[in-house]
């Protein structure tokens, strides 16, 4: 059974970094917003399985202790 | 000549019972001579139980209102004998678009799955379905079966008794009185009944308006289900445009909570959003137009002692999905049959709570998806507008984001899963034909399961033999063989055997599953109707 992979898994990091910064300049607050809703939903649909969004879903959730 | 909803059907005529000494009895009353009421009627009178159904007015409901019917409950016409009428009236459609903003953003098929006597569903206007209802409630007067309309009676009182329900009936000759041995309250969203006892609904409360018109036109508008996502003349809001029969058209436009509904009715305030929906240049007479208020909950119970809610009286949704009259008509699919036996004294009063189980399961699932389909074509947050959006724009061009646009989401039938009923399963047979589920029609030689079972508890022997009959303490039980080798399509099969050779279900009188098995065994069966009857 597949998990959700946390471990590094993108080639060159600060290339994919860097595009997706790229990606929202000169965008409005409301196109950014947009653009990542539809980024998450072509994403999501990739990567299909329904186990491993729920994961995603509550791994997004946490966050370092002490910055709440 | 005059509209059907002009025409009185069932107009009022004095009723003996008026001028009795005493409180005349009857096994049922039904108040109600709306779809859910009628059917509840014909039901009973299909089971020889004598019934009275009250109504407060003599004629069929006036413009539209729910027009979409769905496979299930076209089924459930047919077993109330009555299916043909309807569908050879209804308007059929396959092809759909949905629009967002000012473009239409894509098309699709339904693509219905084949092997089925009914279509997915049919549009038919609801004066023309409570009319078909009243035509068979003729014909089975006319059988010698007793069913009677009271018309301009209105049930002013409700009196719960231990073993009865003592009635009011109010009409233009003055009140009387009357008792039910059990009383069905099929008296819709406002339900009369509920607030004379005194009960209320449950669960999320959320209202919405539409605007309801049903338009004559002359063009020829093609036989399509347009549905638009915040168009120019009704921001923020949906709409939907629907064929029915003879030229009719009917515009759904969302209004939202917060309107002032005597203004928003008015024709110099409807026509020209009417026209710049189907174009300036259209010709259309306004047939009806109404505001239809809505809300999304349930009664926390449908059953109060000897008192049956049915319908929207006992449950509301949106009408995105067209669940309301067809869960209606799974309501009392659910309820008559089992009234039967209690009412025969071969299963007890308890019998009678497993319609509670069964129909608030599928309320609840009629609420969830109901709520689904408000909560995106209405976002109620921010982020929620920025993915329905999303979702919207991507869809024009990726196949994969169509799912997720969310309509409406077309009543389907619930299967009663952990329903007390339930009886006995073997897991290598299909899931969809499991214990609770309602019946998946296939072809049986010339024939179709469908019209094949309901009515009574059915034994089926797929590939394998089972008797013609079985009493069953009291319980008629009738049995036939069937076989999987004359359906060359290979549905049967799939549906009800999968990798299995043989099977043997018995179903309910309502075509749901009660139990299934690889082979027959007396014992066995005797176990399942016991169970599905409530005397386990």
């Amino acid at each position: 059974m597949t998990k959700l992979n946390t471990t590094t898994n993108i080639s060159s990091p600060d290339d994919f970094y860097a595009d997706l910064i790229a990606a929202h300049e000169g965008l409005s607050k409301a196109e950014s917003d947009a653009y990542n809703a539809r980024l998450i939903l072509l994403l999501a649909n990739h990567i299909g399985e329904r186990k491993i969004l729920t994961e995603a879903l509550e791994a997004a959730k946490a966050r370092p202790s002490g910055t709440d | 000549m005059s509209k059907i909803f002009e025409t009185p059907l069932y107009p009022y005529h004095r009723s003996a019972d008026q001028d009795a000494a005493a409180p005349v009895r009857h096994p049922v009353i039904v108040i109600g001579a709306g779809p859910i009421g009628l059917a509840a009627g014909i039901d009973l009178a299909q089971h020889d139980v004598p019934v009275v159904i009250i109504d407060e007015n003599d004629k069929v409901s006036w413009g539209s209102r729910a027009i979409c019917y769905a496979k299930r409950p076209l089924e459930i016409l047919d077993r109330l004998g009555c299916g043909d009428e309807f569908v050879d009236k209804s308007v059929e459609w396959q092809l759909g678009k949905v629009f967002f903003d000012e473009r239409k953003i894509y098309e699709f098929d339904l693509l219905p799955e084949e092997g089925h006597k009914r279509p997915a569903f049919i549009n038919l206007q609801q004066y023309h379905f409570e009319e078909y209802l009243v035509h068979r409630v003729q014909a089975l007067q006319a059988e010698g079966k007793q069913i009677e309309i009271r018309g301009n009676s209105r049930v002013a009182s409700i009196d719960p008794r231990d073993d009865h329900v003592l009635v009011t009936v109010d009409t233009p000759e003055g009140s009387y009185k009357l008792e039910g041995d059990w009383l069905i309250a099929c008296d819709g969203a406002t339900s009369p009944a509920r607030k004379m006892l005194g009960l209320d609904f449950i669960g999320r409360v959320f209202e919405d308006n539409f605007l309801i018109a049903d338009v004559i036109m002359e063009a020829d508008f093609p036989t399509e289900r347009w549905f638009w996502f915040d168009p120019p003349f009704n921001r923020d809001q949906s709409a939907l445009l629907h064929k029915q029969p003879d030229n009719v058209w009917r515009i759904d436009l969302q209004l939202g909570w917060n309107i002032d509904k005597d203004e928003e009715k008015k024709p110099e305030n409807v026509i020209p959003r009417l026209k710049a929906m189907l174009g300036e240049d259209a010709k259309f007479e306004l047939e009806w137009v109404s505001i239809y208020t809505f809300q999304c909950r349930r009664m926390e119970k449908f059953r109060h002692g000897r008192v049956l809610f049915a319908g929207d009286s006992a449950h509301q949704v949106s009408p995105f999905g067209a669940r309301g009259a067809n869960s209606g008509l799974q309501d009392t699919d659910n309820l008559i049959w089992k009234l039967k036996l209690v009412l025969d004294g071969v299963a007890p009063e308890s019998l009678l709570d497993s319609y509670d189980y069964e129909r608030i399961l599928g309320a609840d699932e009629n609420i969830m998806n109901s709520s689904r389909s408000t909560d995106f074509i209405t976002p109620k947050s921010e982020i929620s507008r920025i993915f329905r959006d999303a979702v919207l724009d991507l869809a024009e061009s990726h196949e994969f984001a169509r799912p997720l646009v969310n309509s409406g989401r077309l009543s389907v039938p619930s299967v009663y899963d952990g329903s007390p009923l339930n009886g006995n399963d073997d897991p290598d047979l299909p899931p969809r034909t499991r214990p609770g589920a309602p019946v998946v029609d296939a072809p049986v030689g010339d024939n179709w399961l469908t019209d094949l079972i309901g009515n009574r508890f059915q034994l089926v022997g797929i590939n394998t033999e089972v008797p013609a009959s079985l009493d069953v303490d009291g319980v008629r039980v009738e049995g036939m063989r069937i076989s999987s080798a004359e359906d060359t399509d290979g549905h049967l099969q799939k549906r009800y055997l999968g990798a299995e050779d043989q099977a043997v279900y018995l179903f309910r009188p309502d075509q749901h599953v009660a139990a299934r098995w690889f082979d027959y065994s007396e014992n066995a069966v005797r176990t399942a109707v016991n169970t599905a009857t409530g005397r386990a």
